[in-house]
């Protein structure tokens, strides 16, 4: 039972990490880490700054 | 698990998958079930992802998980960056996901349900996945190289220019003919139209809410918007019921395609993140949503299919698009099988994210099997229909005739029956004044998708709003891909022009901007506007263009895969691209060679160029004819293009294979990994 509680828990997580890199709530956190700061309108402003060229250049599939 | 127990168990999945197949391949008479399909998928994929997977990681690509990967040595924080591998599955995933999987499994579907089936399946395992999986390790061994610069460098300048170009013109005949779809899908529909116009203030509302209420909260303000989402598609009954306001969201073909390429020029060109990164995450949301949900109605509902496995269209006369079996099928289906497009995912961000080599193989191999699982969904979904409502969406009004009683004779002498009060009826279970002449694949998925909700989720009564959930989700999906397809391909244009004139690739010049955005909009405008004026519907002559140059690239990927697999020494596992490669030359070349010269005017370009000719003239006959020998050409010039490079793959690996070429691999050296002592 606790074995299969292990599973479901690590396959919740990676779930939700997947999400989170998906939509690029991951990138954020990595980018207030690089920049030392916190979330606000300001550092999201910044991350979207930085981001959107990197973002903008990904090719999208048919 | 011991050994005598995993031959027993492999033993089982072989002989059901074995049994699935023979199924599915020789069951006629009565409808088969969708499990069938669900079956033999699951088998064939485990079989070749154990096994096949397995024998290219070790005896060709000899993955060493003890190399450090460009995202632990150049690890940044942005783009390189060590990600847990499911992590990288799941976001690899979702860049590959496109409509491909969806419309052109669909429009095969006009063949049976057999060759599309067997074409996902094979071409998956032997074709596609092992494209990905060999171009992503790689571009890994090559700090994240692109495609086109591993072209450049292990084929010559040739190679990269003709990736260049192919990528350029994939781009450009993609987004006209996705526009079409979604013009097809919404022209005289107020409540699609209506529900996909509510979608730009909902995405406006997100892009606040990120911005000033609860920045960077992507994951929460999508699922509001899409709450919010559905919110539209349940009120836009009511909008179609009332004709005064369904008259503001009733729209021509021409006058959609007219709003489709402003949108995409000024997605391209105004600084409007407030609405497009919003509405990008909306739809990423809906569609993982819409694919995990269509895959538990399918298992839920198990459907009949009423598609025979092989129709009378097997001989080229089919009328949603013309072609016998080989090679229109494979043309056709394209990216649920192989995509030339994915090479360019897998030399993209994907290779920044590897952690360990050893994890391509999940990643590249395993997230194309979850594509062409996409792709089996949708070929059920078109299945699942009567083929006699299948052929009256799907047939041009040019084909089988305007009016409802002539189209439904045309279709029942096909030997599909169907009569006019049942497509009426159909068109009011699900909200639409018609359903007659809805080419492009989406409305017939719509209903698909609809028929198999409504029997599992929900019954009948909500038919028209799962309808309407479905044509929501293809046209936000493809309005996205519009958007973004656009600025890449702008990106690429300011990029090769900036070698001409400087402040041409400055992306922060705004004449530049203006310039470049136009050139590409103009570009795949023309295709849109060609496909809405053409009176055999557009997707006749468009689609098998896309097919082509999609599969002409995954051509250039496959001889850039077998040209380092020689260079590497083990040529004589080269047949494993190989192999592929031959039968996408194959397919690529006759498809090419008939659209451009078959005597028949509804398959070749020239013949039917020949036949407006010499027909009656009208106001519109010189740009028919004029549209269909620049078809003819743009496929000349990308199989002259792929030819070249062809060749030029050739020349190398007989001059290596001779000894009289020095074979020069051009890896990044070997670096050991941090994470040598983990499991992995």
């Amino acid at each position: 039972m606790n074995r299969m509680q292990e599973m479901l828990g690590r396959f919740i997580a990676t779930m939700i990490a997947t999400l989170r890199e998906v939509f690029d709530e991951a990138a954020y956190a990595r980018f207030l880490d690089r920049a030392g700061t916190t979330p606000s309108r300001e550092s999201y402003a910044a991350f979207r700054r930085e981001f959107e060229e990197l973002k903008m250049r990904r090719p999208r599939c048919c | 698990m011991n050994k005598t127990l995993a031959i027993l168990v492999w033993g089982m999945i072989a002989v059901l998958g074995a049994m699935a197949l023979s199924t599915i391949a020789f069951h006629r008479g009565e409808p088969i079930n969708a499990l069938w399909l669900v079956v033999a998928a699951a088998c064939c994929y485990s079989l070749g992802f154990r096994f096949y997977s397995k024998f290219i990681a070790v005896k060709i690509l000899a993955l060493n998980g003890l190399r450090a990967t460009p995202a632990e040595r150049l690890e940044n924080g942005r783009d390189f960056l060590v990600t847990n591998k499911w992590v990288v599955f799941g976001h690899h995933f979702a860049a590959i996901a496109g409509p491909g999987p969806l419309v052109g499994p669909v429009l095969a579907a006009q063949f049976g349900y057999l060759p599309g089936t067997m074409w996902v399946l094979a071409g998956a395992v032997f074709a596609g996945c092992v494209q990905d999986f060999v171009i992503l390790l790689f571009s890994v061994r090559r700090d994240g190289m692109s495609l086109t610069e591993m072209a450049r460098e292990e084929t010559g300048r040739l190679g990269g220019f003709v990736a260049y170009v192919a990528v350029i013109a994939i781009l450009t005949i993609l987004l006209g003919v996705v526009a079409l779809i979604v013009v097809n899908a919404l022209k005289s529909s107020p409540w699609g139209t209506f529900t996909i116009a509510m979608t730009i203030p909902i995405a406006i509302l997100m892009g606040v809410y990120l911005r000033r209420i609860r920045p960077g909260k992507v994951l929460e303000i999508s699922a509001i918007g899409f709450v919010l989402v559905l919110a539209a598609i349940w009120g836009g009954q009511f909008v179609s019921q009332n004709p005064s306001l369904a008259r503001f969201f009733t729209f021509t073909a021409p006058t959609l395609a007219i709003l489709i390429m402003v949108y995409g020029f000024a997605a391209s060109a105004l600084p409007v993140w407030l609405l497009l990164a919003p509405r990008d995450y909306l739809s990423t949301f809906v569609k993982l949503g819409t694919i995990s949900l269509l895959a538990v109605g399918i298992v839920l509902f198990h459907p009949a299919l009423h598609m025979p496995a092989l129709t009378r269209f097997a001989d080229g006369t089919g009328p949603v698009f013309a072609g016998k079996i080989f090679p229109f099928a494979f043309i056709t289906i394209a990216c649920g099988a192989i995509s030339g497009f994915h090479a360019l995912i897998s030399s993209g961000t994907t290779p920044k994210m590897i952690a360990r080599e050893t994890e391509t193989r999940v990643v590249g191999y395993g997230a194309m099997m979850a594509e062409s699982a996409v792709a089996m969904m949708a070929i059920i979904a078109a299945c699942v229909m009567n083929p006699g409502v299948y052929f009256a969406i799907n047939s041009p009004a040019g084909v089988v005739g305007q009016a409802p009683v002539a189209a439904t004779a045309a279709i029942s002498n096909w030997g599909f029956p169907v009569s006019s009060s049942e497509m009426q009826s159909l068109a009011h279970a699900v909200g639409e004044q018609t359903l007659f002449n809805r080419t492009g694949g989406a409305p017939a998925f719509a209903v698909g998708m609809a028929h198999i909700f409504s029997h599992s989720l929900g019954g009948e009564r909500l038919m028209a709003l799962w309808y309407h959930f479905a044509i929501m989700f293809e046209a936000l999906f493809i309005l996205t891909i519009l958007d973004a397809g656009t600025r890449v391909a702008r990106f690429m244009i300011q990029d090769a022009l900036g070698h001409v004139y400087k402040p041409l690739g400055r992306t922060s010049w705004y004449p530049s901007i203006l310039a470049t955005s136009a050139l590409i909009v103009a570009a795949w405008g023309y295709f849109l506007w060609q496909g809405v004026k053409d009176p055999l519907g557009g997707i006749n002559s468009l689609w098998p263009l896309f097919g082509i140059s999609n599969q002409l690239l995954a051509t250039v990927a496959l001889c850039v895969a077998t040209t380092i697999i020689i260079k590497t020494h083990r040529g004589k596992y080269a047949v494993v691209t190989m192999v592929p490669l031959a039968w996408l030359v194959a397919v690529t070349f006759t498809a090419s060679w008939q659209k451009m010269f078959d005597p028949n005017p509804r398959l070749g370009f020239l013949a039917q160029a020949r036949v407006l000719a010499a027909g009656p003239a009208t106001s519109t006959t010189s740009r028919l004819i004029f549209n269909n020998r620049l078809d003819a050409l743009v496929t000349g010039a990308l199989v002259v293009l792929v030819t070249l490079i062809l060749v030029e793959s050739i020349r190398q690996w007989m001059g290596i294979l001779s000894g009289a070429k020095e074979a020069r691999v051009k890896e990044s050296p070997f670096v050991k990994t941090r994470f040598a002592g983990e499991q992995g």
